[in-house]
């Protein structure tokens, strides 16, 4: 049957295209646009060029930095859902309720603060005279270069993405069907392998959704790679920085930067497409 | 039984709306008692339009500044060309970027009349960019040098006093870049032997990359203005191409074990100077704002300003700052009448940091993002 626009229907759905349409779709048509200026002695002009495409894609340190952040919020993804399944798994199955809320209020505690001033207290850790290595000093050991290394940049990015990462993937176990998990223990599946039988895969969407938003925010990340990984390997993001910082080169980040979308683009859809695969609509 | 009377029985209804009419109309009687402060606009880097500079300014003019601060001339032009005309009264420039602020009409031709050029060293009473045909557009209000920054526990004065100390084994992942190319290339240039380390052939600047190259595995990280700042006051690096006594001056200054040397090879000189935005409806008062920042005691208080030390090119600020503030004048080498910085620029041993002539740019800006993803 076709369905009729209402006025009521009208009323609600409207503030959210228009939204969509000035803060999203015309910004990204401007982007674009960008991306075919040309600039000269500092100076942007409106043009039809296709130079800033060709030089981008035609440099090396663009395919390197595009494979680094690339490998780094794959590898930020897997980690953080791998770390934070456990402690998604017990405030859902193993808490009261009462203690469930409390969980769930911890993990939004963490938002309360700046990111940025939560990475730079890291760097109190992390640096070669910081806590952790006078915490290592003590027992013998160390001192460990640990900041302005890859692994410091990771820990950014758990830091960034860790509490959301389990806030998703509990709301996702909490609405598993429980009958289920009984009726695997009922058919003899033992614990380990009811979790992989019948509870990752049912709350799959949600897992998956939860590690493609870490994958979004990792991918775009600035602040991790400069203040912990102290800005080496280059990111796509430093490498924005980079190529504005010099010479008004906006139309040549533009580049970067719809790159960067066409990819989150195409990851996020494969994801949705794999999270939902099987399911009816 | 007495009559015990409530504090609270006097209020009525009425007096408390009357208290609470005077109570809200008192600031508007003070605001008829004094008139509102006129705003005016700055673009600076960080630090300018903060207390320690402008307050009393502020209170003999009833001023208010409104900045807006950037980190870095491109940073700067790029704020500019998006704001329409008159967005700013005041523009705070770097030297190399004052020509292209008055090729693209951003800026105001100014009066030296006006100034107080007589009082400043001959050398910088007509610096080469603020003037353009004989007309100026900026005014030079304070300069530094740029050599090599070192940690004092790990380096001796001598050890540091050559830029080869960067390629030290002992600093290898230690040595730190502040992420802009200009200064980093320009002393590796320096280090290269060119006397002009931004003016070089294609030979010599094949070299500089080449030479720049093989200390990439010494680097321990490309740090922007807050990063450089942890860096080395943490001792995470140990020794920092392309900064000076502008960064570790003020860590020095709150107790950091670090310093600036200018080696052996030489060093570099950024300069920043004042000028009055094209457009500008308070032309007159951001002129008074020039007087007064170019003026002996604005310059002595720019010399120790609490964001970032330099050096001032006015004679009598010298002679204020040494009245005022002896062991900051001693510290930054602005003695007059012993060894001082002057000497330093007057035996050739500084170059002014400036645009690559003959290459563009964005070949120096491309080898850095090259150098950084290598």
């Amino acid at each position: 049957m076709r369905r009729h626009l209402s006025l009521y229907g009208l009323t609600f759905s409207l503030p959210l295209l228009i939204w969509q349409l000035v803060f999203f779709v015309f910004p990204l048509c401007f982007l674009v646009a960008l991306s075919f200026w040309t600039v000269r002695n500092f100076a942007m002009r409106p043009d039809f060029d296709t130079v800033n495409w060709v030089t981008m894609y035609g440099r090396k340190v663009f395919w390197q930095a595009y494979a680094t952040t690339f490998a780094l919020a794959a590898v930020a993804s897997v980690l953080t859902s791998v770390l934070a399944f456990p402690c998604s798994y017990a405030i859902a199955f193993k808490m009261s309720d009462r203690a469930r809320r409390w969980a769930v209020f911890l993990m939004v505690i963490p938002f309360f603060t700046s990111y940025l001033v939560r990475v730079y207290s890291w760097q109190i850790f992390l640096s070669d005279a910081g806590i952790l290595n006078v915490l290592f000093g003590w027992v013998g050991l160390g001192p460990y270069g640990m900041l302005n290394t890859v692994g410091a940049t990771m820990i950014g990015y758990l830091t960034l993405s860790f509490p959301l990462v389990v806030l998703l993937q509990l709301f996702s176990l909490v609405f598993i069907d429980r009958t289920l998990i009984e009726a695997a223990h009922n058919l003899r599946c033992g614990r380990l392998r009811t979790v992989f039988a019948v509870i990752i895969p049912s709350a799959r969407v949600g897992l998956v959704i939860a590690a493609l938003f870490c994958f979004i925010l990792s991918f775009g990340d600035f602040v991790s790679p400069v203040y912990l990984g102290g800005g080496d390997p280059t990111t796509l993001s430093i490498l924005i920085t980079d190529t504005t910082k010099s010479g008004q080169q906006w139309p040549r980040a533009a580049v970067i930067a719809l790159t960067m979308i066409g990819t989150l683009m195409v990851v996020a859809f494969l994801s949705v497409r794999f999270a939902y695969k099987g399911r009816n609509a | 039984m007495a009559h015990l009377r409530s504090p609270l029985t006097g209020l009525t209804r009425r007096s408390v709306l009357a208290t609470g009419a005077a109570a809200l109309a008192t600031p508007m009687l003070s605001r008829r008692a004094f008139a509102a402060a006129t705003e005016l606009t700055m673009l600076a880097w960080y630090g300018h339009a903060e207390p320690d500079m402008v307050a009393e300014f502020e209170a003999q003019n009833n001023v208010k500044f409104v900045p807006k601060y950037y980190t870095g001339g491109d940073n700067m032009l790029g704020l500019i060309s998006q704001s329409p005309p008159g967005t700013f009264d005041i523009i705070l420039s770097d030297a190399e970027y004052v020509q292209q602020l008055n090729a693209a009409g951003y800026i105001d031709e100014l009066d030296p009349a006006d100034y107080h050029f007589d009082e400043y060293f001959p050398e910088f009473q007509q610096f080469p960019g603020h003037w353009l045909d004989g007309k100026l557009f900026s005014v030079m209000a304070r300069f530094g040098f740029l050599g090599v920054a070192y940690n004092t526990d790990a380096l001796t004065e001598a050890e540091a006093s050559t830029y080869n100390v960067f390629w030290d084994p002992k600093l290898t992942g230690k040595v730190g870049h502040f992420d802009w190319h200009l200064p980093n290339l320009g002393q590796i240039s320096l280090l290269n032997g060119n006397p002009i380390p931004y003016d070089i052939d294609e030979a010599a600047w094949e070299a500089v990359k080449d030479k720049t190259m093989t200390l990439r595995p010494q680097v321990g990280g490309f740090f922007d203005y807050g990063g450089t700042f942890s860096s080395l006051n943490d001792g995470q690096m140990l020794a920092f191409a392309g900064i000076g006594d502008w960064i570790t001056g003020t860590l020095e200054k709150n107790g950091a074990k670090v310093r600036s040397i200018i080696p052996e090879e030489g060093g570099l000189q950024w300069t920043e100077s004042w000028s009055i935005g094209k457009g500008s409806s308070k032309a007159d008062l951001a002129k008074k704002w020039i007087q007064y920042a170019t003026s002996a005691q604005g310059q002595a208080k720019s010399a120790n300003m609490a964001a970032y030390p330099a050096l001032i090119p006015n004679q009598k600020g010298w002679e204020v700052l040494n009245a005022e503030n002896p062991a900051e004048a001693k510290r930054q080498g602005m003695v007059i009448g012993q060894s001082n910085v002057m000497d330093m620029i007057r035996s050739g041993k500084i170059q002014f940091r400036q645009l690559p002539i003959q290459q563009d740019l964005e070949t120096w800006n491309d080898f850095w993002s090259d150098y950084k993803g290598a």
